[in-house]
């Protein structure tokens, strides 16, 4: 009954164990006659203690300091005196347990939605907390990631980050999906855990929980059906392999000792000491977004210069290649007021933001020269979003004016790429954002499961753009990086650097498998696969051709 | 009864992280504190729910209530820590 079903693999490696699925929220039952009012209360504020319990044991469990804060800030909203009386209220009208606590969240829940802006937000908080309240009285599951206590495949219709902030990579061995693409939460999660993954899976939600599986996230397959003992050797291979692959260290180069610099993608300072232990050369990619998210006013100048200078501090002697805010899109900020973009990643975002708020940009580029001037990090400033040579010369002529000396562009917009060469003339730099870069060649948005193969990095029409602006390098002497998701794929990094990159951002976990992979090859043999795989009519021809 | 009048200080209001170091504060209080803003009901103010139901944003003002012995002292403490900016206490 062994059963293989085949999706896009977006993390390699390999993880066996039993499949269990991410609870979904339960159907309220029709109402049913209480005839014991105070027994049927007692149910109801058993069931909300349950869920103050559990909020704490998650808070407690994980070890990321925000996360934990987000759970009890939850679990003290579940244990609410007016909640429970309201829930007391209702009982004592008639309803029964499952319909009172539902009655008493959607009091609070009106209230919520009518004050609007942050308060609305948290509407989707009340939502879960009574899903969770309504699972706990039907006995099923919680809503959410499963913590059985051993390890297992976690199945999902698809990730978002509220359903994995709290995951626990001791328990969760590999990723599989329904829907997703190589951009989406899924993956990059995945690669920011070092778990395998597969994405784009049909048929995964109707494995039953509990089935063991063998995930393959190099190949993108899943095999149902499996022994225990294949399960158990095949775990201890990928164990080996990941072991083998994480004791690499020293610079990136080919077989042959072409240089290519492996960085690492950070959002603040708490990521780097997994980027040192990757031996990552140094930041390709700072975002700079998480400072900037979940506010009502602009952080000031002083609160940025100490959130730079602790990751320049960190990374004194190396590069830090520093981005500029990168808001609108997936990620609108509240104090930009971008509500009502028809199509918002079309729309003002990136380096954009700045024909209307230019302000931002600049406090931004001071408050980083004066974190510069405070460490010693080389720092390297880029913008995201740009398309034309005019705004590469505005930006470039912003970071020089600021004091800082290595200005850079994101290659995100196919008309940027084309111009590389151009842009090369006015800027010390390039950097290649695949992620977009695949949304806005292929028209294709990242969020859009169905779209995910127009998505494939390996897309030989993609692969080609990568090379223009790779040549554009060459030709100039200046470094074309890549940030996107793509970095961090293996078999596609010999042919990032055949097409003229020069350095490889990622996120750490994926460095000691890079490198290795780089370390197998010649600068020649990189030349001569980006060649082919350019040359290719489809992506998995592409592919074939590096296996 | 003892009053305090307070103008909300935190600049996300009283949100998130300025509301729960409130409420958990309230919940400690030795009297029944409750928080009103202009002519609405007061609620309890160790109820996080009635808490971020207010809406109140910097500057807004609201009224803090309680009876018994100690109210006054509860209600300084709570007023202090209404006006102050909670989230610059980062």
């Amino acid at each position: 009954m062994s059963e293989v079903l085949t999706g896009i693999g977006v993390c390699a490696g390999i993880a066996a164990g039993p499949l269990l699925r991410i609870a979904a929220a339960p159907a309220l039952p029709d109402p049913v006659p209480v005839t014991d009012a105070a027994a049927e209360y007692a149910r109801a504020e058993a069931a909300l203690a349950e869920v103050v319990a559990e909020l704490g044991r998650r808070a407690d469990r994980t070890a990321d300091d925000t996360v934990a804060e987000v759970l009890r800030a939850e679990a003290l909203m579940a244990d609410d005196e007016e909640l429970r009386d309201g829930v007391r209220e209702l009982v004592e009208a008639g309803h029964d347990a499952l319909h009172a606590i539902d009655g008493a969240f959607a009091t609070f829940r009106e209230a919520f939605a009518a004050a609007g802006g942050y308060l609305a937000e948290r509407v989707a908080d009340l939502d879960d907390l009574r899903d969770r309240a309504v699972a706990v009285l039907l006995g099923l599951p919680m809503p959410g990631v499963p913590a059985p206590g051993h390890p297992y495949v976690l199945a999902a219709r698809d990730l978002a980050p509220a359903d994995t902030a709290d995951l626990d990579p001791e328990q969760v061995i590999g990723l599989v999906t329904e829907v997703g693409g190589p951009t989406s939460h899924t993956a990059i999660l995945a690669r920011a855990l070092g778990l395998p993954a597969v994405v784009a899976c049909p048929g995964v939600l109707a494995v039953p929980d509990g089935t063991i599986v063998l995930l393959d996230g190099s190949s993108g397959q899943l095999r149902t059906g499996v022994s225990e003992a294949e399960a158990t050797a095949a775990a201890k291979e990928a164990a080996q392999e990941s072991a083998a692959a994480s004791t690499s260290s020293g610079p990136g180069q080919t077989s042959d000792g072409y240089g290519v610099k492996l960085l690492a993608n950070v959002g603040s300072v708490r990521n780097v000491p997994a980027a040192d232990e990757a031996h990552a050369e140094g930041i390709g990619l700072f975002r700079t977004e998480l400072l900037f998210l979940d506010r009502s006013q602009e952080p000031s100048r002083d609160e940025q210069v100490a959130a730079y200078r602790d990751v320049f501090t960190a990374m004194t002697g190396r590069r830090v290649v520093i981005r500029t805010l990168d808001a609108g899109a997936d990620k609108p900020l509240p104090f930009l007021n971008q509500d009502g973009e028809p199509n918002p990643a079309l729309g003002v975002r990136g380096l954009r933001v700045a024909r209307q708020r230019p302000e931002v940009l600049t406090t931004q580029l001071a408050a980083i020269a004066e974190a510069r001037s405070q460490t010693g990090a080389d720092v390297w400033v880029m913008a995201p979003m740009v398309s034309t040579l005019a705004e590469a010369t505005d930006f470039a002529a912003a970071v020089h004016d600021a004091g800082l000396p290595k200005a850079g562009v994101m290659i995100e917009v196919p008309a940027a790429a084309l111009r590389a060469a151009d842009l090369l003339k006015v800027v010390d730099f390039l950097s290649i954002g695949t992620n977009d870069l695949s949304q806005y060649t292929f028209a294709a948005d990242r969020m859009c499961g169905g779209l995910a193969d127009l998505l494939d990095p390996w897309q030989p029409a993609l692969l080609q753009l990568i090379g223009v602006c790779g040549e554009a390098g060459r030709a100039a002497g200046k470094p074309v990086g890549v940030c996107g998701e793509a970095a961090s794929d293996p078999l596609l990094a010999p042919v990032l650097v055949g097409l003229g990159v020069t350095s490889l951002s990622m996120s750490p976990r994926a460095i000691g498998p890079v490198r290795a992979a780089l370390a197998v090859r010649t600068e020649a043999d990189c030349r001569r696969l980006a060649a082919l795989a350019v040359a290719a009519p489809d992506a998995a021809s592409a592919r074939k051709l590096a296996l | 009864m003892p009053t305090r009048t307070v103008t909300v200080g935190s600049s996300s209001g009283l949100h998130a992280r300025p509301a729960k170091i409130f409420v958990e504060a309230a919940a400690k209080a030795p009297v029944k504190v409750t928080i009103r803003s202009g002519d609405r009901k007061p609620v309890p103010a160790k109820s996080m729910l009635s808490v971020l139901a207010l809406g109140a944003r910097q500057g807004t003002e609201v009224i803090l209530e309680a009876e018994g012995e100690g109210a006054d002292e509860a209600l300084d403490s709570l007023a202090e820590l209404l006006a102050k900016d909670l989230d610059a206490d980062v």
